[in-house]
């Protein structure tokens, strides 16, 4: 699990060359054995296959987008307490991100949906128990990326806007904030990344994305082989783009202050 | 001279076990420009910032317009709009623009509309020379420039009081003069200025009252013209002397 941004990003790249790499020699080495036809674009069966696979894209990118944006907030409120001089504040921020960070995704997936819905005397549909359980666990990280970045302010930047007579808030919203978020930004874009490999663990539960829409494929046809290397280039096409767009945003945002 | 503006008595305040301010008492009336200055460690830096509490003290009194300072939080941001303060590192706010960094202040603070809080901006960029910076981001800007923004920035908040901490300390020393002489027009102005500073010559010029600490002492309080002539204290004479050789 991502800690350090930095070795993260170093240790992503490493990942991604080292999967082409274990591609070129699967496809390459056992040709013989291998019945392309299955996901071939090139015959109408195959081509049915693909979109069918492709279908889960939208689960995977809508399940992986609201569970972020939800553990973005929780993170930054539970981020808050931990900067604060009040112990118990602290103390909160460090029970929350030690308990959370210590359960199993795929655990807190399966409590989440089979569990909660009895301890709460609710129903709750695949799609939710997923975004709950991907975003609770990510929350935690997130926190203690808040944490850091905030505690990475200079100190001259809050007594300029205590001089100023600016209250807590204003302070958070104006000054500390928007100079945090330039700098947790490369640090949220791994997560977000690390959240759209995450949400394959969904699949457990039968949310329709893109993992379970392969395992239903092999189920059907029965070549994994061929099923599983194109859901790997499905998430690897997903996850170069949401690079890119993350190291674009960051450039945008970053041109203008050069410190 | 008037009431005292701000009232310091017998000021202390420790760093874990290590006293910065040994029992400090000072007052400055309206209007008054002193000027505080000691080698370095002396503890002119934590008095000043006591000021406006940016350091929090640990005994005796700082009353700043007739009100008491760190008994009410309230009371201390209302105050701190009246108190302006210019650091050596400027501190401005770099992911906002100049005009940006000056309005928002006024309209948070003093709950200005947009409209008066630019306008006052740009009075001020004019005062400090520099009104066809509005647009431009901190990190676009020179040393001296930047800190002219920064005095700017203060004088936004149509402060009663300035500080100023070795304003001019982080500068390369062709900006220092373009500093000083926003300083001293400010003075000019009658504006109350408390301001810590090795540069003998604006001293000189500017002063009613210099302030020399040593340890966390006050060891001399005088007249600018008594002090550089002939220092009481053995300390000021000799701190005096390094400071003025070069
Ligand atoms: N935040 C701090 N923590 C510990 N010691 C400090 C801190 N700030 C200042 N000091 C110490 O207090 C003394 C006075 O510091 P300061 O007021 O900054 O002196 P000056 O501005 O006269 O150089 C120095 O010895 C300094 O090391
Ligand atoms: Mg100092």
């Amino acid at each position: 699990m991502p800690d350090s941004s930095l070795l993260a990003r170093a240790t992503a790249n490493r990942y991604r060359l080292g999967l082409l790499l274990t591609l070129s020699v699967l496809l390459s080495g056992c040709a013989g054995q291998l019945q392309w036809y299955v996901v071939s674009p090139m015959t109408e069966a195959g081509r049915a296959n693909l979109l069918f696979m492709l279908g889960g894209l939208k689960y995977t990118i809508l399940l992986s987008m609201t569970a972020i944006i939800i553990s973005v907030i929780i993170g930054l409120l539970v981020a808050l307490p931990g900067l604060s001089r009040n112990p118990f504040a602290r103390g909160f921020n460090r029970v929350y991100v030690e308990i959370v960070r210590a359960v199993p995704l795929l655990v807190l997936i399966l409590w989440v949906y089979y569990g909660l819905p009895i301890m709460l005397g609710i129903t709750i549909n695949v799609f939710w128990a997923g975004v709950v359980a991907l975003a609770l666990s990510d929350s935690a990280f997130e926190a203690e990326i808040f944490r850091a970045g905030i505690q990475s302010i200079d100190r001259g930047q809050l007594e300029a806007s205590d001089s100023l007579g600016l209250g807590y808030i204003d302070r958070m919203r104006y000054i500390v904030l928007p100079q945090a978020l330039r700098r947790v930004l490369p640090p949220l874009g791994n997560q977000l990344v690390y959240m759209l490999k995450m949400s394959s663990l969904v699949s457990v539960i039968g949310m329709e994305e893109l993992t379970r829409r392969a395992n239903e494929m092999v189920t059907a046809e029965y070549r994994p082989l061929e099923t599983y290397t194109v859901l790997i280039l499905e998430y690897l096409v997903l996850i170069l783009v949401v690079s890119a767009g993350v190291r674009w945003l960051e450039r945008r945002l970053s041109r203008r202050d050069v410190r | 001279m008037s009431s005292p503006v701000i009232q310091i008595k017998n000021l202390s305040k420790y760093y874990g076990g290590f006293q910065a301010l040994s029992g400090v008492s000072l007052e400055v009336v309206s209007g008054e420009r002193m000027v505080i200055c000691g080698p370095s460690g002396s503890g002119k830096s934590t008095l000043i910032r006591c000021v406006n509490q940016l350091e929090r003290h640990d005994g005796g009194q700082v009353i700043v317009n007739g009100i008491e300072l760190g008994k009410s939080r309230k009371a201390l941001r209302e105050a701190r709009t009246h108190i302006g303060m210019v650091f050596q590192q400027f501190n401005l706010f770099p992911h906002l623009s100049v005009l940006e960094n000056l309005t928002l202040g006024p309209m948070r603070a003093r709950k200005l509309s947009r409209q008066k809080a630019e306008s006052l901006a740009r009075h001020y960029l004019e005062r400090v020379r520099i009104p066809e910076q509005a647009d431009k981001y901190p990190a676009q800007l020179s040393g001296g420039q930047q800190q002219r923004v920064a005095i700017a920035r203060s004088l936004c908040m149509e402060p009663a009081i300035m500080l100023f901490d070795e304003p001019t300390s982080a500068l390369d020393p062709e900006m220092i003069s373009e500093v000083l002489d926003v300083m001293i027009e400010l003075a000019d102005t009658g504006m109350t200025m408390m301001v810590v500073t090795h540069e003998m010559g604006f001293a000189r010029k500017v002063a009613d009252t210099m302030v020399f600490m040593d340890k966390g002492l006050i060891v001399e309080k005088s007249d600018p013209a008594k002090f550089f002539s002939s220092p009481e204290s053995e300390r000021g004479r000799l701190f005096l002397q390094q400071i003025l050789q070069h």
